[in-house]
C-alpha cells in the first residue's frame, strides 16, 4: 500500500465511521424528543422509560461522533495540507458556522442529559429538540462543504492560483441543496430503520412490549416517510449530477460508451479492461429517461473523459446498486407497514413481519455508506472537481501506512466497545425496573 | 475584520486552555488520588464536569476552524511538520472523551470498568502534553521546513528539551486548574481538604516546570527569557501573574474557592498573554522563516464571512454556555435525580 492509498483508505474509513454517528447523532434526539412529548401530554410511565434509555443511547453515540468528527476536522489537514492550504479559505464558511451549530449541540445535550428535574419539564423538553435541530444543522452544513468540492464555485481559477474568493457563493454551491437533502432523508432512514428494527427484535422477546411498540412506531413512522421520499431526492441528484459531472453519472452507471437511448443498466459487474458489463439487466432508454427526462437524450460515456480522468467503474458501480437495491426494499417495506398502520392490519406485529425488520436493521447503514462511496469514489482523480487531482493535495510526510493502521485499529476497537454498550444497555432495558429520572409533583 | 478573528483565535486557544485543561486536569489529578477515595472522587468529578465538558473542547474545534479558513498556511504547515504529535494529541481526546462516556453509560460496571478508568487517566497526560509540546514545538524555531531526512523533518522539531518542557509544564497547568475548580465542587470538608491539598502540589509543580522551561530554552540557547522579559508589556502580565501567587496561595489555604479559580485563571490567562503579546504578529517560529498572522491570512471577503460567523454565533453560544454553567452551579446539589441519572448502574451494584 503506498501513501496515497492509505491517505484515502484512512479518510475513508474515518468517514465511513463518523456518518454512522453522526446520522444517529443527528436523527435520534427526534426520535427521543417525540417520546418525551409523549410522556408530558400521556404521563404513560413507558415513554419515559423510552425517552432515557433512548438519550442514552444519544449519549454513546454523541460522545463517539463528536470525537471521531474532532478527529475528522485534523485528518484533513493531516493527510490533505496542500488541498486545505487552498480549499479552506474557500469552504470554510460553512465550517465556521458548523462550530456554532456543533458548540450549540453540546451545550442542548448537557441541558437534557443532566437536566432531569432540574428544570421546567417543557424547558427540558426543548432542549433535547435543540440537540436534533442543531446536529441536523451541523449535518447540513458540513455536506456544503462536500458539495462545493463537487461543484466547486466561489472563485476565479487563474494559472493554478484561487483569485476573488467569495465564501457565500462557495457555500451555496450547486450541488449542496441535492446532496443535503438526499444525505437528510437517508439519516432518517438509516435510524428509523435501525432504531425500528432493534425494538422490533425486543418486541419478538416479548418484555415490555408497550414500550418496544411505541418506540418501532416512532421510528418506523419517519424512517418510512423518509423512505418513501428518498427516491424522488434520487432522482433529482441523478439528474444534477448527470449536468454537473457526467464522469460520475457514466462511473455509476457503467456507461462506457456515449450513445442516445442510453440503456439502464441494473446490477451486472464492469469489466473495466474491456469496457463492458457483464450479467446485468438492461432497460433500453431508460438511462437516458432517468438523466434527462428524454429516452432518446444523449447521455455521456466516460470515453469523452480521458483515461487519467475517469473515475473507477467498478467500485462505483457496484455501490450505486448497493444503494438504489437497499433504499428501495426499505422503500417497499415503509410502504407495507404505512399501509398496515392505516388499515389496522394484524400483520405489523405478526413475527414474520418483525423477523424482516430485524433483518433490514443495517440496510439504511449500508446504503448510506455505499451512497458516500458513490460520490466521493465517483469524483475521483479529483480531490476539487475539474480543479485539483487528490494526489496532488496528499501531504509530503511518508509512512502514512502506519498512521492508517493506528486508526483502523482505533475505530475497529471504538466500534467492538460501542456495540458492547449498546447490547448491554439493550439487555439492561428488558432486564428489571431501573431508577428512573422524573420530575417533581 | 482580520483583528476580529485574530482575537477570537486567541480567546479561543486560551478558553481551551483553561475549561478543557481543567477537564484533562480532573483526570490527571484521578491518578493521584487514593483507590479508597477514588470511587467518591470520580462521582464528584463527574457531576461536576458531566454536563460541561463537551462544551469545552467546542474551543479546540473553533481554534482549527478559525486556522484552516483564516489561517490556512499555518494550518497546513503545522498538519505537515507536526503531524507526530498532533496525531499522537488526538489520540489522548478520542481515548478519553470515549472513556469517560462510557465508564458511565456501561450498566455493567464489571472488569471494563477497570480499562476505561485506566484508559481515561493516561489519556489525560497525553492531550495536554501533546498540546504544550506542540506549542512549544511552534514558538521555539525546531521546524526545519529544508530537512532533508525524515527524523529531522518530523521527530527532531517537538523532541526537544524545551518542547519537553512547555508538555510537563502544560500538564501541570491542568492538572492544577482542575484541583483549584473541584475544591468549590466537594460536598464535604474532607474532599475539600483533598483537592486543596492536591492544588498547593500542583501548583508547586507548576512553577517547577515553569523554571524547567526557562531552564531548558537556556540549554538550547533560545532567548525565550530575554525576549519575554524585554518586553515592558509581557513583562508586566509576567509580573502580575508571580505577584497574584501569594494570593492565590492565600485563598486556596483558606478555601476562598471563587477566588482561587479566579486568580488561577488570571494567572494562565497572563502567561498565554505575555506569550501571544510577545510574538504578535508571528504565530509560527520556523527555522528560518516566520509564519505571521498578518501574512498568512485569508483573503479579506473570507475574513469577513468567518468574522461575521463567528460574531453572530457567539451572539448564541454565549449565553447559551452562561446559563448551562450557572444552572448545574446552582442546581447541583439535586441528589436524587443526579444519582439516578449519572450512576444508575453503579446504585443497583450495590
Amino acid at each position: 500500500m503506498d501513501d496515497f492509498i492509505a491517505a484515502r483508505s484512512q479518510m475513508a474509513l474515518s468517514l465511513g465511521f463518523h456518518i454512522i454517528f453522526a446520522c444517529i447523532g443527528m436523527i435520534m434526539p427526534f426520535f427521543m424528543a417525540i417520546s418525551h412529548y409523549l410522556y408530558l401530554k400521556k404521563r404513560n410511565d413507558h415513554y419515559r422509560k423510552l425517552t432515557v434509555a433512548w438519550s442514552k443511547g444519544v449519549a454513546i453515540f454523541f460522545v463517539t461522533g463528536a470525537v471521531s468528527g474532532t478527529m475528522l476536522s485534523f485528518e484533513l489537514g493531516l493527510l490533505w495540507p496542500e488541498f486545505m492550504l487552498h480549499a479552506g479559505p474557500i469552504f470554510g464558511m460553512p465550517f465556521s458556522l458548523e462550530g456554532t451549530a456543533f458548540f450549540l449541540e453540546a451545550i442542548a445535550i448537557g441541558f437534557f442529559l443532566y437536566g432531569w428535574g432540574k428544570f421546567h419539564p417543557w424547558f427540558h423538553w426543548y432542549t433535547g429538540v435543540m440537540v436534533g435541530v442543531t446536529g441536523l444543522a451541523s449535518g447540513i452544513l458540513v455536506v456544503a462543504a462536500n458539495g462545493w468540492m463537487n461543484a466547486p464555485t466561489g472563485f476565479d481559477y487563474v494559472d493554478g492560483e484561487f483569485l476573488n474568493i467569495d465564501p457565500m457563493a462557495a457555500m451555496f454551491n450547486d450541488a449542496w441543496f441535492t446532496q443535503a437533502l438526499h444525505m437528510t432523508l437517508a439519516a432518517f432512514v438509516a435510524t428509523g430503520f435501525a432504531v425500528a428494527g432493534i425494538h422490533a427484535f425486543l418486541l419478538m422477546r416479548g418484555k415490555n412490549k408497550p414500550l418496544h411498540r411505541s418506540a418501532l412506531k416512532i421510528a418506523l413512522s419517519l424512517g418510512a416517510v423518509a423512505a418513501i421520499l428518498q427516491p424522488i431526492s434520487g432522482d433529482i441528484s441523478a439528474k444534477d449530477v448527470a449536468q454537473r459531472q457526467p464522469a460520475k453519472l457514466a462511473a455509476m452507471e457503467a456507461h462506457y460508451h456515449t450513445e442516445s437511448n442510453a440503456p439502464l443498466i441494473i446490477g451486472g459487474i464492469p469489466d473495466e479492461k474491456n469496457k463492458i458489463v457483464n450479467y446485468a439487466i438492461k432497460i433500453p432508454g431508460g438511462l437516458s429517461f432517468l438523466a434527462h427526462g428524454d429516452f432518446n437524450a444523449e447521455v455521456i460515456g466516460l470515453d469523452q473523459f480521458p483515461e487519467d480522468e475517469q473515475p473507477p467503474v467498478l467500485i462505483t458501480h457496484l455501490a450505486f446498486q448497493i444503494m438504489v437495491g437497499c433504499g428501495m426494499i426499505l422503500m417497499l417495506t415503509g410502504i407495507l407497514w404505512l399501509f398496515g398502520q392505516w388499515r389496522k392490519k394484524p400483520f405489523v406485529e405478526a413475527k414474520w413481519f418483525l423477523t424482516l425488520l430485524a433483518f433490514l436493521t443495517p440496510l439504511g447503514f449500508i446504503a448510506v455508506e455505499a451512497g458516500w462511496v458513490v460520490t466521493e469514489v465517483g469524483r475521483q482523480p479529483w480531490i476539487i472537481y475539474g480543479i485539483m487531482k487528490t494526489r496532488e493535495g496528499l501531504t509530503p510526510m511518508p509512512g502514512i501506512v502506519y498512521s492508517f493502521w493506528l486508526y483502523t485499529f482505533i475505530y475497529l476497537s471504538l466500534c467492538g466497545i460501542v456495540s458492547l454498550l449498546l447490547i448491554r444497555q439493550i439487555q439492561d432495558l428488558d432486564k428489571k425496573e431501573t431508577p428512573l429520572p422524573t420530575y417533581p409533583r | 475584520m482580520l483583528y476580529v478573528v485574530i482575537a477570537f483565535l486567541y480567546i479561543a486557544l486560551l478558553f481551551y486552555l483553561l475549561f478543557g485543561g481543567a477537564d484533562f486536569g480532573a483526570g490527571i489529578i484521578e491518578l493521584f488520588t487514593s483507590d479508597a477515595k477514588k470511587e467518591k472522587s470520580r462521582l464528584l468529578t463527574y457531576r461536576a464536569i458531566g454536563p460541561i465538558w463537551e462544551a469545552n473542547h467546542m474551543w479546540l474545534i473553533i481554534s482549527i476552524v478559525i486556522l484552516f479558513v483564516g489561517f490556512p498556511a499555518i494550518y497546513s504547515s503545522l498538519s505537515i511538520y507536526l503531524h507526530i504529535p498532533l496525531s499522537l494529541m488526538l489520540l489522548g481526546i478520542i481515548a478519553r472523551g470515549t472513556a469517560f462516556i462510557f465508564r458511565h453509560y456501561d450498566p455493567v460496571k464489571g472488569k471494563l470498568q477497570k480499562v476505561y478508568n485506566l484508559i481515561y487517566v493516561y489519556s489525560s497526560f497525553v492531550t495536554p502534553f501533546f498540546l504544550g509540546n506542540i506549542a512549544g514545538t511552534v514558538i521555539s524555531g525546531r521546524i526545519n521546513p529544508a530537512a532533508k531526512s525524515f527524523p529531522e523533518a518530523y521527530l527532531f522539531p517537538w523532541l526537544g528539551y524545551f518542547p519537553i518542557a512547555v508538555g510537563l509544564f502544560t500538564i501541570c497547568i491542568c492538572g492544577f486548574l482542575a484541583a483549584v475548580y473541584l475544591i468549590g465542587e466537594a460536598d464535604d470538608y474532607v474532599d475539600r481538604i483533598l483537592f486543596r491539598n492536591k492544588a498547593i502540589w500542583l501548583n508547586i509543580l507548576t512553577v517547577l516546570t515553569g523554571g524547567l522551561i526557562f531552564l531548558s530554552a537556556y540549554v538550547e540557547e533560545m532567548e525565550l527569557l530575554n525576549e519575554l522579559l524585554s518586553n515592558n508589556v509581557s513583562l508586566t502580565a509576567l509580573v502580575l501573574a508571580s505577584i497574584s501567587l501569594p494570593i492565590l496561595w492565600y485563598a486556596i489555604r483558606n478555601f476562598h474557592y471563587k477566588m482561587a479559580r479566579v486568580l488561577a485563571g488570571f494567572q494562565v490567562s497572563m502567561i498565554l498573554f505575555a506569550l501571544f503579546y510577545r510574538l504578535f504578529p508571528a504565530f509560527v517560529i520556523m527555522n528560518g522563516a516566520v509564519l505571521t498572522l498578518e501574512e498568512t491570512a485569508a483573503p479579506l471577503s473570507t475574513l469577513n464571512a468567518l468574522g461575521i460567523a463567528l460574531l453572530a454565533g457567539s451572539i448564541f453560544i454565549l449565553p447559551a454556555l452562561y446559563y448551562l454553567i450557572y444552572s448545574f452551579q446552582k442546581k447541583r446539589f439535586d441528589q436524587d435525580t443526579d444519582i439516578v441519572n449519572m450512576v444508575g448502574g453503579e446504585e443497583r451494584r450495590k
